[in-house]
């Protein structure tokens, strides 16, 4: 096959810069995008209408707020610690981006014979004739998932005044409280799945024409996931670090200019991760009719089921004020965490016997 | 009482008012219907093409604002009429009792409500700009 670097086909190569290339454009648009939905549906819900005056319907505002945070001053409080102040929004931001790595969005599409798996962690042997990709990859999304948070302690730390550390302890707290719970949540999963790669829990799930997801077997399972993702990713009604009422702005208080659009870009596009990995786990991932005869339309309902859950995100955004922090360690700590252990039981129990 | 009921009758009201029409006036392209007796701007009525106020002092005594100021003259028929009428825009409360008070219908109220301006004197409303525009 012509050209082979390290081994591999320069295909190989080609394929994987324009996986990345087209799944982080994509993942940066719709979380620019994200944030006109957000104000268009919160506003529909209040019956208001939202963004209207730039471009048509208000369509180009992501791009207006975009050049307003580049251009505006960029302040580092003369007592915080600048180092810390500085790479705490690149720590918020990296882990949410590369997060999308290991979750598959479409099947497998041939391009001029090569077979190309969507998935950008993956690549497709044609020896062996079947799929690699990370076989721990809920482990390393779990992993990258808990580093986002400390981003967020960082900035709450370095800046140096109250509200901001508050944020940041509030932050820790909820992420501890919750992680634990997410993460009890998915081990039913992988009691059923008997694999921690994505693409197989994904495989696992295209029966029935595509609707033998792990929603109808595991709902609990499911619905706690989701729960703890938005505590996780700090979305209302989970987003005590920002508080605006109580905290200012929480973790962001001393923050502006572009890296203060960071952790906005951080939080919307752990949005977009979290709900890609409901549906994954969840929601059959990149499966739905007919997508074994027509490749194509795997990254479409891909893409329809995390904007639907996205969708839900807002809704749920737009309906619950924030939970008060006693009551949120309560949720996680006394409900969440027991019923995820009973979960895990009961699923283990009927397991062993069928 | 179970705590999730009560969160899906909240996440079914905001779904049902996503779908109503919004509220929102566009303001500068559209504008609002103001009511037929809305007190906006005065104006000074006219008649045989003069001011039909007769400079009797009656709205500057009944205004709680003390923002209506009327000088009294006397025109080549020997008729009285107000040879200066301003009224204070910063001041009024645009409570309209000049017009009740008005015993011969020389002062209205018109639908303008748009009173911005760039300097503190430009508020001052003299005689020509109350005047009804033909």
């Amino acid at each position: 096959m012509g050209i082979e670097i390290l081994g591999l086909p320069l295909m190989y190569y080609i394929a994987m810069v324009a996986k990345v290339l087209v799944a982080f454009v994509f993942v940066l648009l719709t979380v620019a995008y994200a944030t006109y939905a957000e104000r268009k549906i919160i506003g529909h819900m209040q019956v208001r209408l939202g963004p209207m005056r730039t471009g048509w319907h208000g369509l180009l505002q992501p791009i207006a707020d975009g050049v307003k945070l580049f251009f505006k001053e960029e302040i580092i409080p003369s007592q915080a610690s600048t180092f810390a102040f500085l790479v705490a929004p690149l720590i918020a931001l990296i882990p949410a981006f590369i997060t999308f790595a290991v979750i598959p969005f479409g099947g497998i599409i041939e391009i001029a014979g090569y077979k190309i798996p969507l998935q950008i962690a993956a690549y497709y042997d044609t020896t062996a004739g079947q799929v690699f990709d990370v076989n721990v990859g809920v482990l390393y999304i779990l992993a990258m998932s808990s580093l986002g948070v400390y981003g967020i302690v960082l900035a709450g730390w370095a800046s140096n005044s109250k509200y901001s550390l508050m944020g940041g302890l509030r932050a820790s707290a909820q992420m501890i409280s919750y992680e634990l719970a997410a993460g009890l949540s998915i081990i039913s999963v992988f009691m059923l799945s008997g694999t921690l790669s994505l693409s197989r829990i994904v495989e696992l799930q295209s029966g029935f024409g595509g609707f033998e997801w792990y929603l109808f077997k595991q709902p609990l399972a499911a619905f706690m996931f989701f729960i703890c993702s938005l505590a996780e990713i700090n979305r209302t009604p989970f987003d005590l670090p920002e508080a605006e009422t109580e905290l200012v702005s929480g973790f962001c208080t001393e923050y502006s200019s572009m890296k203060y659009a960071m952790f906005f870009m951080a939080e919307y596009a752990n949005m977009v991760t979290v709900c890609a990995l409901t549906v994954t786990l969840f929601l059959g991932g990149w499966n739905g009719p007919l997508t074994g005869a027509i490749p194509l339309l795997g990254p479409v309902y891909f893409i329809a089921k995390v904007y639907f859950l996205m969708f839900v995100c807002m809704w749920i955004r737009a309906t619950l004020p924030r939970y008060r922090y006693d009551q949120l360690m309560h949720l996680g700590w006394k409900v969440f965490i027991p019923v995820a252990l009973v979960n895990i039981i009961v699923t283990g129990i009927i397991g062993y016997f069928l | 009482m179970n705590p999730i009921t009560p969160i899906i009758n909240g996440m079914k009201i905001t779904l049902k008012h996503m779908f109503m029409k919004p509220v929102t006036l566009q303001y500068p392209t559209e504008r609002p219907k103001v009511a037929k007796r809305f007190r906006g701007l005065h104006a000074l009525n006219v008649s045989h093409d003069k001011a039909k106020c007769v400079a009797c002092y009656l709205c500057p005594t009944v205004c709680p604002a003390k923002c209506i100021t009327v000088e009294a003259a006397e025109d080549a028929n020997h008729d009285k009429y107000a040879s200066v009428y301003e009224i204070d825009m910063l001041r009024c409360i645009f409570c309209g009792y000049c017009v009740e008070a008005c015993p011969v219908d020389a002062v209205k109220m018109t639908e303008e409500f748009e009173l911005a301006n760039y300097n503190r004197t430009d508020f001052i409303y003299s005689k020509e700009r109350l005047l009804v525009k033909k």
